[in-house]
């Protein structure tokens, strides 16, 4: 039987979401609208009777504000109605919940034949658009056609034709097919493989399975088992996915030919074991903190001797760029897996983001087609990881946006999630793991569908018009909250022995990587749940569907597992036996689709070699501004309109960041609550006093200088950051995510070498800085195809390199915040300030970049640091606060709008080396300095603290609400405080 | 300790305030026992052996459907009855953001003409039609028979919620709510303590600025703001300038309202 349940707000004035169209109609496209109203539509494809779909619609519909309708509801006054339903096969949440309620209702489960499909109708008055302004509205707006379908219908046609059935049903026919790939091919024709196929296989990758696959030894293996001496499609698509850049990291392992700007070549064997892991194999030797670093889901270090905290920073940038919101949900659920996949699986606590986008007031004509506009894609991915990180019940610690143009082609969304992992769970160490042969393998979570499939390789490749939506994957995050509830609930009841995360690659990769702990597997992937039939063998293996958690479970464990997964509402299936054969074994019902070496599988793809030539760039340098032609206020007020500096703080305020009920430091501090904090604190369980300590780093605009010290610029701002809050350089670990452009040499990269180049500079400064502060990387991730080509034209992503730092706080009590608090209070400045203005946001106001990009001077910073975090934790101080883009202008402003209090500010007292003019004092954005107040009577307490540094006191906290600038005794400007406050306020102020 | 207090928490299909709640109960003297709903629905016994029964804040069915409403259904099929027994013994409940959802759409506030299932109030999308996290100011009606917020006058907390404008299904029950004192708290202008409409001191629009309802008896009591989120004095926004100015507190005022529920059922019903 087939019903239609429709549910309408019973007043327009409850209808928000029409409200909102309405408004971003006109906002946006400047169409003339008269009225919206909305309602959510059920298909419902079961069988039932007329008394149940009666039932379950009392069931649905609030009495209070809804109207719930069986059928159609008669409405006179609209001129279009706009329908939005999901293509075939995607992801519907709303529906999987509405599939709940009919089941409580007619108290039984439904049958696979048994569907519900749900769809949003627009009915829009406006008599002034025509068919073509409503169709711009639907897909620009409303929906986004790669996940979702459009009808749009006038009242006309829809009188004539009645309203159409929303039945995405996925129809494919269910013949299992396993194809034999031949790969004795010429090279060329290996190659078209490598592209047809969407493998992003090189040729030399592609010579070497056809080298393993005709080796004799191999070869009778594989007969025994009923294969050949090629591949099947199962096992081409698996080697792909294992190899493929997204996770196997191949640029980073390459070994790479580094000539300087001097001519002269060394030879590097790999950027990730040079840099990074030897840095923090270094620190290793002297720190008794890090208890798992780079061989898990996630890093780990040791908190207390009760628990340790387990740290992932994770990227979803392909995807948010063509399906933002599920994208960008799937990059924050997805993120969240990792800390759960960590040891034998940690509690979520924080998550983190930060986005960098295109500018949103860019106009459209400048946007090449196949790209959506960076407003879209920024107002998606907000919503995506609003939605998927409140559902999950964890609060973010901060979120930051960054914008640039050359994001256009590629967004880049951050997402990280801070986990809490038990040093001890039933006896045994929290953080290790292990499967014995014979354990079981599970799979729990979600069904498999199509989704994402390709997800690693498409992501390891450049953006183009030809992206294929099924590489977008939609998280579901309440299917994975009770995932989540279900693991933690088994983990303490001990039910199982291993756990990882189903992420890119799927089940080929998950089960592929956890099959060395026992040294093999084999598994019937026809085992595997469905979402609908007409998979094929490799689809269900690559599929990245959601909510998916692979597991090897004891088979004395199994029954009680399978109990406790289905009285939570938890899919869970046993796929197989993990083996020490050393094989990958993989089984479709009687036939084996895939079976090769584990090794070659992990070890067998070919190192890259690449060049990289460093020729540091020259750009040209604005003229300097004397002191008396520099308009002081108009430049603090436009820098403060700037998007790298204003307030977002329009949409952070739609993320929970209190649930858990830890929050000391939040996101925003200040008397109003609206200024951005340097660093966060959380208590690590409700009310503990320790706490841990959040920051990040990421200076992107360096890089068009030197990603050296863009570098060591990102490590500095997200290490002084901690330390202004009241943390300390005792325990602090960093995770690094790289994003890069394409840094391979080619006809499409001719640049590749000086891309290389700067990713070899960035990795040394890596390993000077982190080895220097002893903040040792600890997880990291790296995103290298950052770029879109549209039209024959590439867009590629400046070279981003973000620092997320976690830090502990022994007692949160003396943490310190950034607001200036009392009038009469003296103002210190901390640190030189130095001709740096290359890279600045003052610069690039003025449309240059320059050449003096702000340095690190690890060894004064670190002296700096040391005493600052001595002065805080003894109380003497009111405020602290670290500038970062904008300077010391910036720095000041956001102080006094943060305490709504004024400040008196004699330039010529800022500590330098030598003499500055006013320009580069107030904008220069030197690293290593702070801005701190302190009440008059600790002044000889501070001063000795700090003795033998480089700071001075350079005025006072005033009630009057005005930021005044001073050169010794002359004013040289005055900037009221609510200007200072709407200027910081508007840019960003829709929500 | 009060050891025979025992407060019985829901959890499960996205409620996810379940840790700070128990925390809460346990500093109050509270025993504490987290359910699972389907455990409940399996074993509704267990509703004999409680006398504070929490449904706490989360994104039940991720609010799906209107939040709360799958929850609700769910309870209604299954657990209604024991439910209803549950009250008509005199013991307690609170509803906390998705809580507080959940019991309206249950009926259980304010539940003038006693439990009949059916909602007279409901909590609707925010005007702004965005969720919203930030503090507010709560004024308590003294006049309402609310046993949750006795000695409070005011109170600061955070609201997290995209729906939580009261909506009432007539004016004769905001009338009703009105004369029987049902109004528990109000969103306030921090400077005159007045209940206010004005955003951002109203965070969703609510109509008369309601924040929190009980019933009749006082005993059931339904809020938006997150009590459960202010038990440390460190969780206060301003605490720094509060421990500057010598006025910080030495518990998070949150934990008043479970202190004043362990209380109620030392004193009544044991």
């Amino acid at each position: 039987m087939y019903f239609r349940l429709e549910v309408s707000p019973l007043k327009s004035e409850h209808d928000t979401r029409g409200k909102a169209t309405l408004s971003k109609i006109i906002q946006y496209f400047g169409f003339s609208v008269e009225k919206i109203q909305t309602r959510d539509v059920f298909s419902i494809i079961a069988d039932i009777t007329d008394d149940d779909a009666k039932q379950m619609l009392k069931g649905m519909t609030n009495p209070v504000i809804q109207r719930g309708v069986i059928g159609e509801s008669n409405l006179d006054h609209f001129d279009w109605i706009v329908i939005i339903g999901f293509l075939p096969g995607v992801t519907d949440n709303v529906a999987t919940t509405a599939k709940s309620l009919l089941c409580d209702t007619i108290g039984r489960s439904l049958n696979t034949n048994e569907q519900i499909f749900s769809s949003i109708e627009y009915l829009i008055s406006a008599s002034q658009m025509n068919a073509d302004q409503i169709q711009t509205v639907a897909e620009n707006l409303l929906a986004n056609p790669i996940i979702q379908s459009i009808e749009c219908l006038s009242k006309a046609e829809l009188q004539k034709n009645g309203i159409p059935i929303n039945k995405p049903e996925y129809l494919q026919s269910n013949k299992i097919h396993v194809e034999e790939i031949n790969i004795h091919i010429p090279d060329d024709d290996l190659i078209r493989l490598s592209q047809d196929r969407c493998l992003a296989l090189s040729l030399m990758e592609m010579k070497q399975i056809k080298q393993y696959f005709t080796r004799k030894d191999i070869d009778n293996g594989r007969q025994a088992m009923g294969l050949t001496q090629n591949p099947t499609d199962v096992e081409i698509e698996i080697l792909a996915q294992t190899w493929s850049e997204h996770c196997k990291h191949k640029i980073f392992d390459a070994e790479i030919n580094y000539t300087d700007e001097n001519g002269i070549t060394s030879k590097i064997t790999s950027l990730y074991k040079s840099f990074i892991k030897r840095s923090t194999y270094e620190i290793g030797e002297d720190v008794d903190w890090l208890v798992s670093v780079f061989n898990d889901n996630a890093g780990v270090i040791s908190f207390n001797d009760k628990i340790d905290l387990v740290y992932k920073v994770e990227t979803h940038n392909s995807p948010s760029a063509l399906d933002p919101y599920g994208g960008a949900m799937t990059g924050i659920v997805g993120v969240n897996r990792d800390p759960l996949g960590t040891g034998i699986g940690a509690n979520l606590l924080i998550n983190v983001w930060g986005y960098c986008f295109g500018s949103p007031f860019i106009s459209a004509e400048k946007i090449p087609k196949g790209l959506l506009h960076p407003r879209r894609i920024r107002d998606g991915v907000h919503q995506g990881v609003i939605e998927g990180g409140n559902q999950s019940g964890v609060p973010y610690g901060y979120g930051w946006e960054l914008f640039d143009d050359r994001f256009i082609g590629k967004p880049l969304v951050f997402c990280g999630t801070v986990g809490v992992l038990p040093k001890t769970i039933n006896g045994q160490p929290g953080h290790e793991k292990s499967i014995q042969p014979g354990d079981l393998i599970v799979m729990a979570g979600g069904l498999i569908g199509k989704d994402g499939i390709h997800g690693a390789t498409f992501s390891s490749e450049a953006l183009d018009q030809n992206a294929n939506a099924q590489a977008v994957q939609i998280g579901d995050p309440i299917t994975q909250k009770i995932l989540y509830d279900f693991i933690i609930e088994a983990r303490d009841k001990g039910l199982y022995r291993y756990i990882t995360d189903n992420g890119a690659g799927g089940l080929s990769s998950s089960v592929g990587e956890i099959s060395v702990s026992s040294g093999g597997c084999i598994m019937d992937i026809a085992k595997a749940p469905l979402k609908y039939q007409g998979l094929q063998p490799w689809e269900i293996l690559l599929s990245e569907s959601q909510e998916r958690m692979t597991l090897a479970v004891g088979p004395d464990k199994i029954e009680e597992f399978e109990q406790l997964a289905k009285d939570r509402d938890v899919e869970v299936s046993v796929l197989g036996n993990f083996t020490d054969t050393g094989k990958f074994h993989i089984k479709y019902r009687d036939n084996t689709v895939a079976y090769f070496d584990l090794e070659f599988m992990h070890e067998g793809c070919p190192q890259m070699q690449l060049c990289a030539k460093w020729t540091p760039p020259n750009h040209s340098e604005p003229q300097s501004i004397d002191n008396d032609g520099l308009d002081i206020a108009s430049s603090v007020l436009s820098l403060l309109e700037r998007l790298n500096i204003c307030s977002n703080e329009a949409k952070a305020r739609q993320y929970d960041h209190e649930v858990k009920g830890l929050s000391v430091l939040k996101p925003f501090v200040g008397i109003e609550n609206d200024v951005p904090t340097d660093a966060s604190i959380f208590m690590v369980s409700p009310l503990a006093n320790e706490g841990i300590v959040l920051s990040y780093g990421v200076v992107p605009k360096y890089s068009d200088i030197d990603t050296y010290h863009m570098t060591a610029s990102a490590l500095d701002l997200a290490v002084r950051r901690i330390i202004a809050v009241g943390g300390s350089l005792e325990k602090i670990a960093a995770i690094d995510n790289f994003c890069w452009p394409d840094p391979v040499q080619s006809t499409s990269t001719p640049d590749g070498e000086y891309k290389l180049a700067q990713l070899v500079r960035s990795n040394m400064a890596l390993y000077d800085y982190t080895k220097a502060y002893k903040t040792p990387c600890i997880s990291g991730k790296d995103s290298m195809k950052n770029d879109a080509v549209m039209g024959g034209k590439k867009i590629s992503i400046p070279p981003t390199l973000l620092f997320s730092l976690i830090g502990r706080l022994p007692d949160i009590s003396t943490a310190q915040s950034l607001d200036i608090k009392s009038a009469g209070d003296l103002v210190y400045i901390i640190g030189l300030t130095k001709e740096e203005l290359g890279g600045s946001e003052y610069y690039g106001m003025k449309g240059f970049i320059g050449n003096n990009v702000p340095k690190v001077d690890a060894d004064q910073s670190m002296t700096i640091y040391n005493a600052l975090h001595s002065a805080i934790k003894n109380e003497i101080l009111h405020s602290v606060h670290t500038p970062s883009l904008g300077g010391l202008a910036i720095g000041l402003a956001k102080i006094s709008i943060a305490g709504r209090l004024g400040l008196d500010i004699d330039l010529s007292q800022i500590p330098t080396k030598e003499q500055l003019n006013i320009e580069t004092l107030l904008f220069s954005e030197s690293n290593g300095r702070f801005i701190v107040t302190l009440p008059g009577d600790q002044k000889s307490e501070f001063e000795k603290t700090m003795d033998g540094l480089s700071y001075s006191c350079v005025g006072k906290v005033k009630l009057a609400p005005k930021l005044t600038f001073y050169d010794d005794n002359k004013i040289l400007c005055n900037i009221g405080i609510n200007d200072l406050v709407s200027t910081y306020k508007k840019t960003l102020s829709t929500t | 300790m009060i050891p025979n207090v025992t407060a019985t928490i829901i959890t499960g299909f996205g409620l996810n305030c379940e840790r700070e709640t128990a925390k809460a109960l346990e500093t109050a003297g509270a025993s504490v026992e987290l359910v699972h709903l389907n455990d409940l629905i399996r074993n509704s016994e267990k509703l004999s052996t409680t006398q504070i029964l929490c449904f706490i804040g989360g994104f039940s069915f991720g609010d799906h459907l209107g939040a709360g409403t799958v929850f609700a259904n769910r309870i209604m099929n299954h657990l209604g009855n024991a439910l209803k027994e549950y009250v008509e013994r005199g013991n307690l409940i609170i509803g906390i953001c998705n809580g507080f959802q959940i019991i309206a759409r249950l009926g259980l506030v304010p539940s003038i003409n006693g439990i009949d299932f059916e909602p007279t109030i409901a909590l609707a999308s925010n005007d702004s039609g965005v969720f919203r996290n930030s503090w507010v100011t709560l004024k308590v009606n003294k006049q309402s028979p609310c046993v949750f917020t006795k000695n409070i006058d005011a109170i600061p907390l955070p609201i997290r919620h995209g729906e939580g404008k009261m909506v009432v299904l007539n004016q004769s029950v905001l009338n009703d709510i009105e004369k029987e004192n049902l109004i528990v708290l109000q969103y306030a202008d921090p400077q005159s303590m007045e209940p206010t409409n004005d955003f951002p001191y109203n965070p969703n629009g609510s109509i008369n600025a309601i924040a929190g309802l009980c019933d009749k008896s006082g005993r059931i009591f339904g809020l938006m703001p997150h009590p459960e989120a202010y038990l440390s004095p460190y969780n206060h926004p301003q605490w720094i300038r509060q421990k500057l100015n010598g006025v910080l507190k030495k518990e998070g005022m949150g934990q008043i309202i479970f202190r004043n529920a362990v209380n109620f059922v030392t004193e009544n019903l044991l």
